[in-house]
């Protein structure tokens, strides 16, 4: 089947200030990614903060325009934000994220906002209009009486399903979900999990689930993407990623995840802080923090590489150069 | 004052009123010496609010009635001197933000060697090699070329290590951690749940552990109350409530928990949303999203009542053993 959204090789530099007169640095929020997503499935970009995640997601949609690379929608190259033909492409990818208060007008009814997109895009005629928004509040589990409620009268998780029904006004092929339930308590959490499950399986929607909750991303995701400063380290289907992760820096977030009941002792602790972002280390970014890591990890950036089927990880342990690459020089 | 009384702090019918509203309505809460207690419940459930009622750190708004004891010292109602004295002393509480707990103008070391001039009367040469010590213990790295730097000069990580080396500074005998690691990345809450553990295994501390994270609770403590509504409707050791779950509540948010080490499936959420304190339903507070729910729990609230097996319960139609015990994955008592 053919990608849906498929990106190449996208890179996206932030340009930071050290101080009111400083030097400007470089940041490589996004360096050099790739990914595909067809119709009816679930990416799930997992990382820690400033791993460049959330940029990746507002690359995609075309938000954030990539410097270098390009990303392609229904094979078709993403036209330039804020153009018309952009615009049109809008109502077919949807932003959902953290925080639904700050998405939604304060002086607006959720009905209102709902069906503000229809009228932006001039989807349906407005007679059929509050058919269709009672349609989509019910899709996503909001009461009818809760029609004419403002944000604030709404809880954190009501909130949420207005954005998501929003979002689905349009009947978009596309959802990038940023953190879309890292704000709401567990028992709402899996509230709107299952509303955005029910309404992919039902839509054929494809999703790109941005989260630093990996039990989330493990339940929703079809595939999952591991970013590290800005790169993609290991990418596998979501069942085999976290049964056997090969990344040692996937191995370490997997195992940082409190298991309820399992203790402490045994799990793999990382040495050290996620580094700045603007001082990037050389070779593999993650070497400073790697229990493995040899000469070559300081010296040589690793390429993502089939490393298994269906499965890709940038690591010269894992793939084996290491051992080739330092016997070549034992050699030389 | 009496060594004989195992219990370091012991909470009685402590009720927290805002603006007419009660949103705690009477906790019976023990800590004793050296143990490691967890609190989970979600927002709005009155589990940080315990603490800072007991504590004097509420509002002036806050009505708090009922009684804090600390090694049998009455501190509800107590003078602003005596609670002075316990706050910092022999309770320190550090909480989910520490960038917005640290002074951002003053360097780390000087807000260190202030925690250890109130609490330990130091000065001088000995309080700065004190504040080194204590930055070496919580695991910064290079303590005497870090002390000078200012919090922003920090990850977050660090600034939580900094603020725990602040709350260790007066030696207190009980640590109340308000969510730690919600703001973390995930390798870097690991990182301050071992610390935690290591620090309590060297001092002999005791310690709250407050979070909505099962996971990260049942990792540092060895009993949990749960709360809901502001009450607390379950409390068991960790080993109890993981595997056999009474409370219908505690059991939806076993059940509501995604987890990383099974298929894909539906997630079991808890229907509704929490209560608003104004209006809290009639009977027990949880009876309108209980499963198990019959219509006397509507019109009556049942009691946290003791238990045979040591915990404590507030429900009239708990889960049945075996249910609870059958419905846990496999490999998760390991």
């Amino acid at each position: 089947m053919n990608p849906l959204i498929e990106a190449n090789d996208l890179l996206r530099i932030y340009e930071t200030r050290r101080g009111l007169f400083g030097r400007t640095s470089p940041v490589r929020a996004v360096d050099g990614v790739s990914l595909a997503v067809v119709q009816g499935e679930t990416l799930g970009i997992v990382g820690e903060s400033g791993s460049g995640k959330s940029t990746l997601g507002r690359m995609l949609l075309g938000i954030d325009p990539a410097q270098a690379g390009e990303v392609r929608f229904s094979g078709r190259p993403m036209p330039k934000s804020g153009t018309a033909e952009w615009r049109a492409l809008r109502a077919k990818m949807q932003l959902v994220y953290q925080d639904p208060l700050a998405a939604l007008d304060r002086r607006l009814t959720i009905t209102a906002q709902i069906g503000e997109p229809l009228e932006i895009h001039r989807m349906i005629p407005k007679e059929h209009r509050a058919a269709r928004v009672a349609e989509l509040m019910a899709a996503v589990g909001l009461r009818p009486d809760q029609a004419g409620r403002f944000p604030h009268e709404l809880s954190g998780g009501q909130r949420q399903r207005a954005v998501i029904a929003r979002a689905l006004a349009s009947r978009p092929k596309l959802l990038v979900c940023d953190e879309p339930v890292s704000a709401l308590d567990v028992s709402i959490q899996a509230q709107v999990v299952n509303v955005l499950r029910d309404l992919q399986e039902q839509n054929g929607i494809a999703m790109v689930f941005i989260s630093h909750d990996l039990k989330v991303v493990r339940n929703i995701a079809d595939r999952v993407a591991v970013m590290y400063l800005g790169r993609i380290v290991e990418e596998a289907s979501s069942d085999v990623i976290f049964q056997s992760p090969q990344h040692p820096y996937t191995k370490a977030l997997v195992s940082s995840v409190p298991v309820p009941g399992k203790p402490l002792e045994g799990r793999m602790i990382l040495q050290g802080e996620p580094p700045n972002p603007a001082e990037r280390p050389s070779g593999c970014a993650f070497h400073p923090r790697c229990p493995l890591a040899r000469d070559i990890c300081r010296t040589s950036v690793p390429a993502l590489r089939q490393i298994g089927s269906g499965r890709t990880a940038a690591c010269h342990i894992v793939a084996g150069e290491a051992a080739s690459i330092e016997t070549l020089r034992r050699r030389a | 004052m009496g060594s004989a009384n195992p219990n370091l702090v012991e909470l009685r019918d402590l009720k927290v009123t805002f603006d007419g509203v009660e949103v705690l309505h009477g906790i019976d809460l023990d800590v004793a010496r050296g143990e490691a207690l967890g609190l989970v419940g979600e927002s709005g459930c009155g589990k940080s609010v315990t603490w800072l009622a007991a504590l004097g750190l509420l509002p002036g708004k806050a009505a708090v009635t009922g009684s804090v004891r600390v090694d049998g010292r009455e501190l509800c109602g107590a003078r602003r001197s005596a609670l002075e004295e316990i706050r910092g002393g022999r309770i320190a509480m550090i909480f989910q933000d520490p960038s917005s707990s640290l002074n951002p103008v003053l360097s780390v070391g000087r807000q260190i060697v202030e925690a250890l001039r109130l609490h330990r009367g130091l000065r001088g040469g000995a309080a700065r090699a004190e504040a080194l010590r204590l930055m070496d213990m919580v695991g910064i790295p290079d303590p005497p070329r870090r002390f000078d730097l200012y919090p922003h000069e920090f990850s977050g990580g660090q600034c939580q290590r900094l603020m725990i080396a602040m709350a260790l500074a007066g030696q207190p005998d009980l640590l109340i951690a308000d969510e730690p690691t919600t703001a973390l990345d995930a390798t870097i809450q690991a990182q301050i749940l071992d610390l935690l553990n290591t620090l309590r295994a060297e001092t002999g501390m005791a310690l709250v552990f407050i979070s909505h994270d099962l996971g990260a609770v049942s990792q540092v403590c060895e009993r949990v109350c749960v709360m809901y509504a502001g009450r607390i409707v379950e409390e068991a050791t960790v080993a109890q409530l993981f595997s056999e779950p009474r409370h219908p509540y505690t059991r939806g948010l076993f059940d509501a928990i995604p987890r990383i080490d099974a298929p894909r499936q539906r997630l079991l959420p808890i229907s509704g949303t929490v209560p608003n304190p104004k209006h809290l339903p009639e009977g027990c507070s949880f009876s309108p999203r209980c499963p198990r729910a019959v219509d006397a729990c509507g019109r009556e609230r049942p009691p946290l009542t003791p238990l045979d097996d040591g915990r404590r319960l507030a429900c009239t139609r708990p889960v049945p053993l075996a249910a609870s015990r059958r419905r846990i994955p496999q490999g998760v008592m390991q």
